[in-house]
């Protein structure tokens, strides 16, 4: 018998009232499960309800409806025993500016219950591990925006906990800082056997951090399974034609509609973009003879299997909306 | 799918209820120490509390000088001696009124989400706070009761009229502290605060004995005093510091104000659930 989901949200409802107009559903009956030291992400535009549903399995907002286990207790009923198991890393920072690296961890792990040398040890346990060690007797307030991220989830593992929760981890770190937490929580969830749930509006770090992904969109979970799981569902490849005239792009697109076996056309820019319904090496050589046929001439053609991205899209049908756009481009800028 | 799964095998069974008196004790130490450090790392801010009284002191003992003489005024002394225990009173309660902005602080970063989703006791981050402002005021009345004793005014009730007088302090600063945090929890907004202190704290003031002898104010303000806690913290301090008052002068304010302090403090702790339905 398989064991028990660590966490498990069954169909969760959270409706937000807001003044002069209609009520918000943040969450219109979210459910997803996730395995026993699995990494799961929650992945999705903001507003897609990523945080309220971490709110509800934290035990900081009661739902309107449905239920939810932790670490195999009620969130709802036996908020105390969920508290005792898991580590919450909000959005903005959990860490006090005014103390120190130090203080904030020891404070930390005495509040979950450590005796005072146990909790100093961890704290200086764990400052070595994030690299905060030159920085730990500094009050926070002195530190980069990437070493307070550490510290924040320093202070989410400080008490060991069964299940840790992250709520975008990296938005808003230079790529440096990003890469390094990356590797940080990977090394994490190899080495604490801790069920990680992170909420991202990256695709790649979902792709790369998380054994499961749950796709959450206006408040329901649009699609779950593991990463390539949900590439494979796409079926056919990604083909992208770069036309190298400007103009051409109407002409290329109306072309490749007509050439059998290709779907979803889309176009951007000078770039014809289409999903193979047959095998991309007879599709390929047709469209680029239909395309010279017509006269259109090809700068590149790539074929790629199917990204997160395109899974997303296909299941959205839309793209990130501006917000995470203009994040994603300060991220990676 | 809905049902109470049992713990992982190898996991204690964890009592439902909150943390035990033990452990909320304790976690009111290290959150009291904790509220202390940030105080004491901003050396500015600490001149300033201290400061501050000691200008309303000064500023209201020479303004009102003269109201000692009006027929009927007080009982005897100077207006310095009069105001003393007003302006340690004024001083406790506006400094308490701002105790929820850490509150709001620790809301707008994620350390209050980060303390309520960990095991911490929530009547320790309530008590914890109102414990650190009575610290602060604790030591605006040592340097108010020394500016008065150096610009001359005396006082009969002695060391321990001065004793029931900071207990007069601590707790109208746990009563006010108590209630700014209640507003910050229900409202996360330093606005609500800047309200408080304008609309609240403000007229209790001046509908208090604080800066004037009642009897020779309006009918109406000494009836409504009688309502003000600010006012029960005030009659208990000028009763103490005259040390010839009857007992029933210090005792009946001194259990009013311990009964509101209790009172707000368990209303204030219930906030945190207002929190929990809005999050």
């Amino acid at each position: 018998m398989p064991a028990p989901p660590t966490i498990e949200a069954h169909d969760l409802v959270k409706t937000y009232a807001a003044r002069g107009r209609p009520p918000v559903r943040a969450l219109d009956g979210v459910t997803f499960a996730a395995a026993p030291g699995a990494v799961l992400g929650l992945l999705g535009p903001n507003g897609a309800g990523k945080s309220t549903t971490l709110k509800i399995l934290t035990t900081l907002a009661r739902p309107d409806s449905g239920s939810a286990t932790v670490a195999g207790a009620d969130v709802a009923r036996r908020p105390e025993e969920v508290r005792r198991r898991i580590g919450y890393v909000a959005q903005r920072p959990v860490t006090d500016p005014m103390d120190t690296g130090r203080e904030n961890l020891v404070l930390a792990a005495r509040l979950h219950g450590l005796r005072p040398a146990t909790a100093r040890s961890r704290a200086t346990e764990l400052l070595e591990r994030f690299d905060l060690t030159e920085a730990a007797d500094r009050q926070v307030r002195t530190y980069s925006g990437g070493m307070a991220r550490k510290l924040d989830v320093a202070v989410g593992l400080v008490h060991t906990p069964e299940v840790l929760f992250l709520d975008e981890p990296t938005t808003g770190l230079d790529p440096q800082a990003r890469t390094e937490m990356w590797a940080e929580i990977e090394r994490m969830t190899h080495t604490d056997n801790v069920t990680v749930l992170l909420t991202t509006h990256y695709l790649e770090e979902a792709d790369r951090l998380a054994s499961q992904i749950a796709i959450v969109d206006r408040g329901r979970v649009v699609a779950a399974g593991t990463p390539s799981g949900l590439k494979d569902s796409l079926h056919g490849d990604g083909l992208v034609v770069e036309t190298a005239d400007d103009d051409a792009v109407g002409t290329a697109a109306a072309v490749t509609s007509r050439v059998p076996g290709l779907r979803e056309i889309t176009t951007e820019g000078r770039a014809v973009r289409a999903r193979t319904a047959a095998p991309a090496a007879v599709v390929l050589p047709e469209l680029l003879s239909a395309l010279e046929a017509a006269g259109v001439r090809v700068a590149t053609a790539t074929l790629a299997r199917p990204s997160l991205d395109d899974v997303y899209l296909s299941l959205t049908g839309h793209t990130f909306d501006p917000d995470t756009a203009r994040a994603t481009q300060e991220a990676t800028a | 799918m809905t049902t109470t799964r049992p713990g992982p095998t190898g996991t204690a069974a964890v009592p439902a209820s909150g943390p035990g008196p033990l452990v909320a004790l304790g976690h009111t130490w290290l959150l009291t120490a904790r509220a202390l450090r940030a105080i004491w790392r901003m050396p500015m801010y600490m001149v300033m509390n201290l400061v501050q009284p000691m200008f309303w002191l000064l500023l209201f003992g020479a303004l009102f000088r003269s109201v000692v003489e009006i027929p009927g005024f007080g009982t005897g002394g100077t207006y310095l001696e009069f105001i003393t225990p007003g302006i340690v009173m004024m001083t406790a309660m506006f400094g308490a009124a701002w105790a929820g902005t850490t509150f709001v602080q620790d809301m707008e970063r994620g350390v209050m989400d980060r303390f309520l989703t960990s095991p911490t006791s929530r009547g320790a981050l309530m008590v914890a706070s109102m414990l650190c402002q009575a610290v602060i005021a604790l030591g605006q009345t040592v340097v108010v009761l020394g500016v008065a004793w150096l610009c001359g005014a005396r006082f009969d009730g002695g060391l321990s009229g001065v004793a029931l007088l900071a207990v007069g302090v601590v707790l109208l600063t746990a009563v006010f502290s108590a209630l700014s945090n209640a507003f910050a929890l229900i409202t996360a907004q330093q606005e609500a605060l800047i309200g408080l202190s304008q609309l609240i704290t403000l007229p209790l003031m001046f509908i208090s004995s604080a800066i004037m002898d009642p009897r020779l104010s309006p009918a109406w303000v000494a009836t409504v005093a009688r309502f003000n806690p600010f006012d029960w913290a005030v009659r208990l301090g000028r009763a103490a510091l005259d040390g010839s008052a009857p007992a029933s002068e210090i005792w009946g304010p001194l259990a009013l104000l311990a009964t509101a302090t209790v009172l707000m403090a368990w209303v204030a702790t219930r906030a945190f659930r207002a929190r929990e339905r809005s999050a």
